[in-house]
Protein backbone atom coordinates (compact mmCIF):
# COMPACT_ATOMS: atom_id res chain seq x y z
CA UNK A 1 0.00 0.00 0.00
CA UNK A 2 0.85 3.21 -1.01
CA UNK A 3 2.01 5.86 1.81
CA UNK A 4 0.17 9.11 2.34
CA UNK A 5 2.42 10.64 4.85
CA UNK A 6 5.97 10.71 4.74
CA UNK A 7 8.27 12.49 7.02
CA UNK A 8 12.08 12.32 6.51
CA UNK A 9 14.56 13.95 9.03
CA UNK A 10 12.42 16.51 10.52
CA UNK A 11 14.35 18.86 12.48
CA UNK A 12 13.38 21.74 14.29
CA UNK A 13 15.44 24.03 16.55
CA UNK A 14 13.94 27.11 18.88
CA UNK A 15 16.54 29.61 19.60
CA UNK A 16 19.45 27.25 21.24
CA UNK A 17 17.21 24.51 22.03
CA UNK A 18 17.20 21.94 19.46
CA UNK A 19 13.61 20.19 19.78
CA UNK A 20 13.67 18.17 16.96
CA UNK A 21 16.52 16.24 15.89
CA UNK A 22 15.63 13.99 12.86
CA UNK A 23 12.26 12.46 13.21
CA UNK A 24 10.93 9.93 10.70
CA UNK A 25 8.36 8.27 9.86
CA UNK A 26 5.08 7.15 7.19
CA UNK A 27 1.33 6.26 7.95
CA UNK A 28 -0.41 4.09 5.36
CA UNK A 29 -3.63 5.09 3.91
CA UNK A 30 -6.21 4.31 6.73
CA UNK A 31 -3.80 4.04 9.31
CA UNK A 32 -3.44 5.17 12.79
CA UNK A 33 -0.65 6.01 14.63
CA UNK A 34 -0.08 7.47 18.26
CA UNK A 35 2.83 9.02 19.52
CA UNK A 36 3.81 9.24 23.21
CA UNK A 37 6.08 10.43 25.30
CA UNK A 38 7.37 12.42 27.96
CA UNK A 39 6.60 16.39 27.69
CA UNK A 40 8.96 18.82 26.10
CA UNK A 41 9.62 15.90 24.05
CA UNK A 42 8.70 17.64 20.49
CA UNK A 43 5.69 15.41 19.74
CA UNK A 44 3.76 18.42 19.43
CA UNK A 45 5.94 20.63 17.44
CA UNK A 46 6.84 17.35 15.34
CA UNK A 47 2.58 17.79 14.22
CA UNK A 48 3.15 21.70 13.98
CA UNK A 49 5.86 20.62 11.39
CA UNK A 50 3.81 18.55 9.39
CA UNK A 51 1.17 20.99 8.24
CA UNK A 52 3.95 23.74 8.63
CA UNK A 53 2.24 25.77 11.49
CA UNK A 54 6.14 25.48 12.74
CA UNK A 55 7.84 24.95 9.85
CA UNK A 56 10.84 22.22 10.39
CA UNK A 57 14.42 23.62 9.81
CA UNK A 58 15.26 20.31 8.09
CA UNK A 59 13.93 17.10 6.55
CA UNK A 60 10.88 16.56 4.44
CA UNK A 61 6.93 16.07 4.66
CA UNK A 62 5.26 14.12 2.02
CA UNK A 63 1.55 14.09 1.57
CA UNK A 64 0.47 11.61 -1.58
CA UNK A 65 3.41 12.10 -3.45
CA UNK A 66 3.63 16.09 -2.42
CA UNK A 67 6.55 17.49 -0.92
CA UNK A 68 4.83 19.81 1.61
CA UNK A 69 8.00 21.21 2.91
CA UNK A 70 9.07 22.67 -1.43
CA UNK A 71 8.91 26.37 -1.08
CA UNK A 72 6.96 26.08 -4.36
CA UNK A 73 4.59 23.90 -2.73
CA UNK A 74 0.49 25.58 -2.09
CA UNK A 75 0.23 25.61 1.64
CA UNK A 76 -2.90 26.50 1.77
CA UNK A 77 -4.19 23.85 -0.57
CA UNK A 78 -1.86 21.44 1.57
CA UNK A 79 -3.38 22.07 5.16
CA UNK A 80 -7.22 21.89 3.67
CA UNK A 81 -6.02 18.17 3.57
CA UNK A 82 -4.23 17.92 7.05
CA UNK A 83 -6.42 17.85 9.34
CA UNK A 84 -5.67 19.48 12.90
CA UNK A 85 -7.27 19.23 15.86
CA UNK A 86 -5.81 21.28 19.01
CA UNK A 87 -5.16 20.30 22.33
CA UNK A 88 -7.59 23.33 23.52
CA UNK A 89 -10.07 23.24 21.00
CA UNK A 90 -9.55 26.48 19.03
CA UNK A 91 -12.57 27.17 17.96
CA UNK A 92 -13.62 30.19 16.67
CA UNK A 93 -15.25 31.59 19.44
CA UNK A 94 -17.43 34.03 17.81
CA UNK A 95 -19.02 31.49 15.80
CA UNK A 96 -21.57 28.86 16.42
CA UNK A 97 -21.01 25.36 16.40
CA UNK A 98 -22.26 24.89 12.96
CA UNK A 99 -20.55 27.98 11.44
CA UNK A 100 -17.10 27.25 13.18
CA UNK A 101 -17.33 23.70 10.74
CA UNK A 102 -18.91 25.28 7.36
CA UNK A 103 -16.88 28.50 7.95
CA UNK A 104 -13.40 26.46 6.37
CA UNK A 105 -16.12 25.09 3.28
CA UNK A 106 -17.53 28.39 2.61
CA UNK A 107 -14.40 31.30 2.56
CA UNK A 108 -11.52 28.44 2.07
CA UNK A 109 -13.33 25.52 -0.54
CA UNK A 110 -15.85 28.49 -1.64
CA UNK A 111 -18.59 26.86 -2.27
CA UNK A 112 -22.22 27.75 -1.61
CA UNK A 113 -23.40 29.19 2.17
CA UNK A 114 -26.08 26.73 2.27
CA UNK A 115 -23.75 23.75 0.76
CA UNK A 116 -21.63 24.73 3.63
CA UNK A 117 -23.75 24.73 6.32
CA UNK A 118 -25.83 21.37 4.61
CA UNK A 119 -22.09 19.43 4.83
CA UNK A 120 -21.24 21.68 8.31
CA UNK A 121 -24.25 19.81 9.91
CA UNK A 122 -23.64 16.52 8.42
CA UNK A 123 -19.99 16.73 9.60
CA UNK A 124 -21.84 17.62 12.84
CA UNK A 125 -23.68 14.85 13.24
CA UNK A 126 -20.64 12.32 12.44
CA UNK A 127 -19.20 13.77 16.09
CA UNK A 128 -23.14 13.03 17.98
CA UNK A 129 -23.48 17.09 18.48
CA UNK A 130 -25.86 18.52 15.70
CA UNK A 131 -28.38 19.53 18.02
CA UNK A 132 -26.01 22.21 19.37
CA UNK A 133 -25.40 23.37 15.88
CA UNK A 134 -26.58 27.00 16.84
CA UNK A 135 -24.67 27.09 20.18
CA UNK A 136 -21.36 28.91 20.65
CA UNK A 137 -18.13 28.03 22.03
CA UNK A 138 -18.91 29.66 25.50
CA UNK A 139 -21.63 27.62 25.57
CA UNK A 140 -20.54 24.29 25.32
CA UNK A 141 -18.49 21.47 27.68
CA UNK A 142 -14.87 20.85 26.63
CA UNK A 143 -15.79 17.46 25.60
CA UNK A 144 -18.49 19.20 23.21
CA UNK A 145 -16.30 21.88 22.06
CA UNK A 146 -13.54 19.26 21.16
CA UNK A 147 -15.74 17.23 19.58
CA UNK A 148 -17.30 20.51 17.41
CA UNK A 149 -13.16 20.57 16.68
CA UNK A 150 -12.85 17.12 15.25
CA UNK A 151 -16.05 17.75 12.75
CA UNK A 152 -14.27 21.61 12.19
CA UNK A 153 -11.29 19.20 10.88
CA UNK A 154 -13.38 16.11 9.21
CA UNK A 155 -15.98 18.72 7.33
CA UNK A 156 -12.30 19.61 4.76
CA UNK A 157 -12.53 15.80 3.88
CA UNK A 158 -9.02 15.73 4.87
CA UNK A 159 -6.37 12.94 3.80
CA UNK A 160 -4.97 12.74 7.21
CA UNK A 161 -5.77 14.34 10.58
CA UNK A 162 -3.07 15.02 13.16
CA UNK A 163 -4.70 15.07 17.16
CA UNK A 164 -2.66 17.21 19.56
CA UNK A 165 -3.35 15.82 23.02
CA UNK A 166 -7.09 15.68 21.81
CA UNK A 167 -7.87 14.88 25.51
CA UNK A 168 -5.64 16.50 28.17
CA UNK A 169 -7.28 19.66 28.54
CA UNK A 170 -10.77 17.96 29.37
CA UNK A 171 -11.93 17.00 32.68
CA UNK A 172 -11.92 12.93 33.10
CA UNK A 173 -15.83 12.82 33.00
CA UNK A 174 -15.92 14.55 29.84
CA UNK A 175 -12.51 12.06 28.25
CA UNK A 176 -14.61 9.35 27.08
CA UNK A 177 -16.94 11.60 24.64
CA UNK A 178 -14.08 12.35 22.47
CA UNK A 179 -12.24 9.34 22.37
CA UNK A 180 -15.40 7.98 21.68
CA UNK A 181 -15.67 9.89 18.09
CA UNK A 182 -11.85 9.94 17.69
CA UNK A 183 -12.43 5.93 17.94
CA UNK A 184 -15.44 5.98 15.28
CA UNK A 185 -13.21 8.37 13.04
CA UNK A 186 -10.42 5.94 12.89
CA UNK A 187 -12.99 2.82 12.40
CA UNK A 188 -14.15 4.61 9.61
CA UNK A 189 -11.26 4.35 7.75
CA UNK A 190 -9.55 8.15 8.36
CA UNK A 191 -5.80 7.76 8.54
CA UNK A 192 -4.45 9.15 11.71
CA UNK A 193 -1.49 10.65 13.47
CA UNK A 194 -2.23 11.48 17.24
CA UNK A 195 -0.01 12.62 20.64
CA UNK A 196 -1.81 11.27 23.19
CA UNK A 197 -1.27 9.43 26.50
CA UNK A 198 -5.11 7.64 26.53
CA UNK A 199 -3.50 4.28 26.14
CA UNK A 200 -6.86 2.60 25.69
CA UNK A 201 -7.41 4.37 22.16
CA UNK A 202 -3.86 3.70 21.31
CA UNK A 203 -4.43 -0.12 22.09
CA UNK A 204 -7.76 -0.30 20.56
CA UNK A 205 -7.32 2.02 17.40
CA UNK A 206 -3.38 2.47 16.60
CA UNK A 207 -1.71 -0.12 14.43
CA UNK A 208 1.83 1.33 15.63
CA UNK A 209 3.03 2.80 18.96
CA UNK A 210 5.67 5.45 18.93
CA UNK A 211 7.62 6.79 21.59
CA UNK A 212 9.26 9.81 21.48
CA UNK A 213 12.00 11.43 23.62
CA UNK A 214 14.11 14.24 23.31
CA UNK A 215 13.24 15.18 19.93
CA UNK A 216 13.73 11.57 18.19
CA UNK A 217 12.12 8.01 17.91
CA UNK A 218 13.31 5.59 20.24
CA UNK A 219 11.21 2.66 20.00
CA UNK A 220 8.34 1.51 17.81
CA UNK A 221 6.05 -0.91 17.27
CA UNK A 222 2.73 -2.64 17.34
CA UNK A 223 0.72 -1.78 20.48
CA UNK A 224 0.77 -5.89 21.62
CA UNK A 225 4.37 -6.02 21.43
CA UNK A 226 4.69 -2.63 22.46
CA UNK A 227 3.16 -2.71 26.14
CA UNK A 228 3.62 -6.22 26.92
CA UNK A 229 7.78 -6.48 26.01
CA UNK A 230 9.10 -3.40 25.00
CA UNK A 231 12.56 -3.36 24.20
CA UNK A 232 13.89 -0.03 25.68
CA UNK A 233 14.53 0.43 29.57
CA UNK A 234 13.65 4.04 29.15
CA UNK A 235 10.40 2.96 27.58
CA UNK A 236 9.27 0.43 30.34
CA UNK A 237 10.09 2.90 33.19
CA UNK A 238 7.63 5.41 31.18
CA UNK A 239 5.12 3.28 30.04
CA UNK A 240 5.19 2.38 33.87
CA UNK A 241 4.92 5.80 34.85
CA UNK A 242 1.49 6.31 32.54
CA UNK A 243 0.02 3.20 33.52
CA UNK A 244 -0.14 4.91 37.22
CA UNK A 245 -1.60 7.82 35.63
CA UNK A 246 -4.07 7.20 33.30
CA UNK A 247 -4.62 3.14 34.65
CA UNK A 248 -3.70 -0.02 32.89
CA UNK A 249 -3.75 0.12 29.13
CA UNK A 250 -6.14 -3.12 29.16
CA UNK A 251 -9.37 -2.03 30.58
CA UNK A 252 -9.51 1.64 28.70
CA UNK A 253 -11.73 1.87 25.72
CA UNK B 1 -34.21 84.16 25.02
CA UNK B 2 -34.04 85.47 21.59
CA UNK B 3 -35.79 82.59 19.72
CA UNK B 4 -36.80 84.81 16.52
CA UNK B 5 -32.96 84.74 16.45
CA UNK B 6 -32.52 80.82 16.68
CA UNK B 7 -34.97 80.59 14.02
CA UNK B 8 -33.58 82.77 11.58
CA UNK B 9 -29.98 81.87 12.22
CA UNK B 10 -30.91 78.25 12.99
CA UNK B 11 -31.05 77.05 8.83
CA UNK B 12 -26.61 78.62 9.36
CA UNK B 13 -26.21 76.52 12.07
CA UNK B 14 -27.62 73.28 11.07
CA UNK B 15 -25.34 73.79 7.91
CA UNK B 16 -22.33 74.49 10.47
CA UNK B 17 -23.41 70.83 12.53
CA UNK B 18 -23.85 69.31 8.96
CA UNK B 19 -19.97 69.80 8.04
CA UNK B 20 -19.04 68.47 11.57
CA UNK B 21 -20.52 65.19 10.84
CA UNK B 22 -19.37 65.05 7.49
CA UNK B 23 -16.26 65.71 9.23
CA UNK B 24 -16.58 62.96 11.87
CA UNK B 25 -17.62 60.55 9.34
CA UNK B 26 -14.44 60.98 7.28
CA UNK B 27 -11.93 61.49 9.79
CA UNK B 28 -13.17 58.11 12.03
CA UNK B 29 -13.51 56.39 9.05
CA UNK B 30 -9.97 57.50 7.86
CA UNK B 31 -8.64 56.67 11.13
CA UNK B 32 -10.26 53.12 11.23
CA UNK B 33 -8.98 52.02 7.90
CA UNK B 34 -5.81 53.58 8.62
CA UNK B 35 -5.86 52.27 12.37
CA UNK B 36 -6.42 48.69 11.78
CA UNK B 37 -3.98 48.82 8.79
CA UNK B 38 -1.50 49.83 11.22
CA UNK B 39 -2.46 47.60 14.25
CA UNK B 40 -2.13 44.32 11.33
CA UNK B 41 1.15 45.65 10.71
CA UNK B 42 2.24 45.97 14.29
CA UNK B 43 1.29 42.69 15.26
CA UNK B 44 1.42 40.47 12.39
CA UNK B 45 3.64 41.96 10.11
CA UNK B 46 7.49 41.56 9.80
CA UNK B 47 9.94 43.47 12.05
CA UNK B 48 10.26 46.23 9.38
CA UNK B 49 6.17 46.57 8.62
CA UNK B 50 5.98 46.62 13.30
CA UNK B 51 8.66 49.49 12.93
CA UNK B 52 7.18 51.92 9.94
CA UNK B 53 3.70 51.17 11.65
CA UNK B 54 5.21 52.16 14.99
CA UNK B 55 7.15 55.12 14.23
CA UNK B 56 3.70 56.55 12.48
CA UNK B 57 1.57 55.99 15.27
CA UNK B 58 4.39 57.39 17.88
CA UNK B 59 4.74 60.83 14.86
CA UNK B 60 0.96 61.53 15.01
CA UNK B 61 -0.09 61.20 18.44
CA UNK B 62 2.98 63.20 19.58
CA UNK B 63 2.07 66.60 17.83
CA UNK B 64 -0.96 68.63 19.22
CA UNK B 65 -3.51 68.18 16.87
CA UNK B 66 -3.80 72.13 16.38
CA UNK B 67 -0.49 71.85 14.84
CA UNK B 68 -1.31 69.03 12.71
CA UNK B 69 -3.93 71.48 11.39
CA UNK B 70 -2.39 74.49 10.73
CA UNK B 71 0.46 72.22 9.19
CA UNK B 72 -1.63 70.07 6.81
CA UNK B 73 -3.52 73.33 5.45
CA UNK B 74 -0.38 75.06 4.42
CA UNK B 75 1.64 71.91 3.81
CA UNK B 76 -1.35 69.90 1.82
CA UNK B 77 -2.58 73.04 -0.08
CA UNK B 78 0.55 74.38 -1.37
CA UNK B 79 0.66 70.89 -3.09
CA UNK B 80 -2.82 70.02 -3.89
CA UNK B 81 -6.08 72.41 -4.06
CA UNK B 82 -8.27 71.28 -1.51
CA UNK B 83 -10.92 72.48 0.45
CA UNK B 84 -10.58 73.35 3.91
CA UNK B 85 -13.16 70.35 5.41
CA UNK B 86 -10.88 67.79 3.46
CA UNK B 87 -7.76 69.38 5.45
CA UNK B 88 -9.09 68.66 8.54
CA UNK B 89 -10.77 65.48 7.33
CA UNK B 90 -6.88 64.09 6.74
CA UNK B 91 -5.24 65.83 9.63
CA UNK B 92 -7.96 64.60 12.17
CA UNK B 93 -8.00 61.54 10.11
CA UNK B 94 -4.12 60.50 10.83
CA UNK B 95 -4.56 61.58 14.29
CA UNK B 96 -7.55 58.90 14.69
CA UNK B 97 -5.34 56.50 12.84
CA UNK B 98 -2.53 56.42 15.50
CA UNK B 99 -4.86 56.78 18.43
CA UNK B 100 -7.06 53.82 16.87
CA UNK B 101 -4.14 51.80 15.91
CA UNK B 102 -3.32 51.22 19.95
CA UNK B 103 -6.96 50.24 20.76
CA UNK B 104 -7.01 47.58 17.69
CA UNK B 105 -3.37 46.66 18.49
CA UNK B 106 -4.65 45.74 21.84
CA UNK B 107 -7.41 44.42 20.49
CA UNK B 108 -5.46 41.79 18.00
CA UNK B 109 -3.45 40.97 21.13
CA UNK B 110 -6.21 40.03 23.17
CA UNK B 111 -7.15 37.15 20.55
CA UNK B 112 -5.88 34.18 21.74
CA UNK B 113 -3.04 32.87 19.19
CA UNK B 114 -4.62 29.71 18.41
CA UNK B 115 -7.61 31.32 16.67
CA UNK B 116 -5.06 32.19 14.25
CA UNK B 117 -3.41 28.59 14.30
CA UNK B 118 -6.92 26.73 13.51
CA UNK B 119 -7.95 28.83 11.13
CA UNK B 120 -4.18 28.59 9.49
CA UNK B 121 -4.72 24.67 9.70
CA UNK B 122 -7.97 24.65 7.48
CA UNK B 123 -6.20 26.39 4.87
CA UNK B 124 -6.80 30.07 5.18
CA UNK B 125 -3.88 31.97 4.19
CA UNK B 126 -3.07 34.89 7.20
CA UNK B 127 -5.19 37.56 5.80
CA UNK B 128 -7.88 35.62 5.39
CA UNK B 129 -7.35 34.36 8.67
CA UNK B 130 -7.47 38.04 9.88
CA UNK B 131 -10.32 38.92 7.84
CA UNK B 132 -12.72 36.11 8.77
CA UNK B 133 -11.50 34.98 12.24
CA UNK B 134 -9.69 37.53 14.30
CA UNK B 135 -10.66 40.75 13.22
CA UNK B 136 -14.56 40.26 13.89
CA UNK B 137 -13.52 39.30 17.78
CA UNK B 138 -11.47 42.34 17.90
CA UNK B 139 -14.21 44.28 16.80
CA UNK B 140 -16.24 43.29 19.52
CA UNK B 141 -13.48 44.06 21.80
CA UNK B 142 -12.85 47.57 20.87
CA UNK B 143 -15.87 49.00 20.75
CA UNK B 144 -15.81 49.83 24.54
CA UNK B 145 -12.20 51.43 24.06
CA UNK B 146 -13.11 52.77 20.55
CA UNK B 147 -16.12 54.83 21.79
CA UNK B 148 -13.70 56.49 24.01
CA UNK B 149 -11.59 57.76 21.18
CA UNK B 150 -14.71 59.11 19.60
CA UNK B 151 -15.58 61.27 22.20
CA UNK B 152 -12.35 62.89 22.04
CA UNK B 153 -12.31 63.29 18.97
CA UNK B 154 -15.57 64.21 17.98
CA UNK B 155 -15.01 67.37 20.52
CA UNK B 156 -11.77 68.43 18.30
CA UNK B 157 -13.41 69.07 15.20
CA UNK B 158 -14.32 72.39 16.97
CA UNK B 159 -10.31 72.81 15.72
CA UNK B 160 -10.98 72.83 12.46
CA UNK B 161 -12.37 76.86 12.75
CA UNK B 162 -8.38 77.56 13.16
CA UNK B 163 -8.29 76.75 9.57
CA UNK B 164 -11.28 78.40 8.53
CA UNK B 165 -13.52 75.28 8.20
CA UNK B 166 -17.35 76.71 8.04
CA UNK B 167 -18.38 74.10 11.02
CA UNK B 168 -20.60 74.87 13.67
CA UNK B 169 -18.77 76.92 15.90
CA UNK B 170 -17.59 79.12 13.23
CA UNK B 171 -20.60 79.79 12.11
CA UNK B 172 -22.39 80.83 15.48
CA UNK B 173 -19.16 83.97 15.83
CA UNK B 174 -20.43 85.07 12.54
CA UNK B 175 -23.66 85.13 13.79
CA UNK B 176 -22.73 87.13 17.05
CA UNK B 177 -20.56 89.27 15.31
CA UNK B 178 -23.12 90.23 12.38
CA UNK B 179 -26.17 90.56 15.30
CA UNK B 180 -24.04 92.02 17.31
CA UNK B 181 -24.46 89.83 20.57
CA UNK B 182 -26.75 86.78 21.68
CA UNK B 183 -23.08 85.08 22.37
CA UNK B 184 -24.37 83.53 25.03
CA UNK B 185 -27.66 81.36 23.45
CA UNK B 186 -24.90 80.51 20.37
CA UNK B 187 -22.58 79.16 22.14
CA UNK B 188 -24.69 77.43 24.23
CA UNK B 189 -26.39 75.97 21.06
CA UNK B 190 -22.59 75.10 19.69
CA UNK B 191 -22.33 73.31 23.09
CA UNK B 192 -25.54 71.68 22.54
CA UNK B 193 -25.46 70.33 19.63
CA UNK B 194 -21.85 68.79 20.24
CA UNK B 195 -23.25 67.12 23.24
CA UNK B 196 -26.18 65.85 21.37
CA UNK B 197 -23.46 64.33 18.85
CA UNK B 198 -21.50 62.66 21.21
CA UNK B 199 -24.01 61.07 23.14
CA UNK B 200 -25.85 59.92 19.90
CA UNK B 201 -22.67 58.56 18.77
CA UNK B 202 -22.28 56.57 22.04
CA UNK B 203 -25.97 55.38 21.91
CA UNK B 204 -25.28 53.58 18.32
CA UNK B 205 -22.27 52.13 19.63
CA UNK B 206 -23.61 50.42 22.73
CA UNK B 207 -26.65 49.04 20.00
CA UNK B 208 -23.86 48.33 17.61
CA UNK B 209 -22.66 46.20 20.72
CA UNK B 210 -25.69 45.10 22.11
CA UNK B 211 -26.06 43.66 18.19
CA UNK B 212 -22.84 42.02 17.68
CA UNK B 213 -22.96 40.33 21.09
CA UNK B 214 -22.35 36.64 21.28
CA UNK B 215 -22.14 34.38 23.95
CA UNK B 216 -18.64 34.94 25.04
CA UNK B 217 -18.16 38.35 24.05
CA UNK B 218 -20.41 40.17 26.41
CA UNK B 219 -20.26 43.96 25.98
CA UNK B 220 -19.89 46.47 28.93
CA UNK B 221 -23.13 45.84 30.12
CA UNK B 222 -26.27 48.52 29.39
CA UNK B 223 -26.86 52.08 30.43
Amino acid sequence: MQDILVTKNIHRSFGALEVLKGVSLSLQKGETKVIIGPSGTGKSTFLRCINQLTPPDKGEVWLEGIEVTNPKTDIYKIRQQIGMVFQHFNLFNHLSALNNVSVGLHRVKKLEKNEAKRMGLEALDRVGIRDKADSYPAELSGGQQQRVGIARALAMNPKVVLFDEPTSALDPELIGEVLEVMIKVAEEGMTILAVTHEMGFARSCAEEIIFMEKGRILEQGDPEKFFTEPEQERTKEFLHKITELYGNSKEGG
Amino acid sequence: MNLGLLAREGPSLAQGALVVIKIAAGHLTLGLIGGITLAIMQVYGGRFASSISDIIQKIFRSIPVLVLLIMAYFGLTRLVEMPAIIVAIIALGVRSMAYQSQVFRGGFKAVDPGQMESALSIGMTKLESIRFIILPQVLRKVIGPWSNIFNMEVKDISLAYAIGVLEILKRGRYIIRYTHGNSLLIYLSVALFYFLLARAGNTILYRLEALLRVPGFEGRGDS
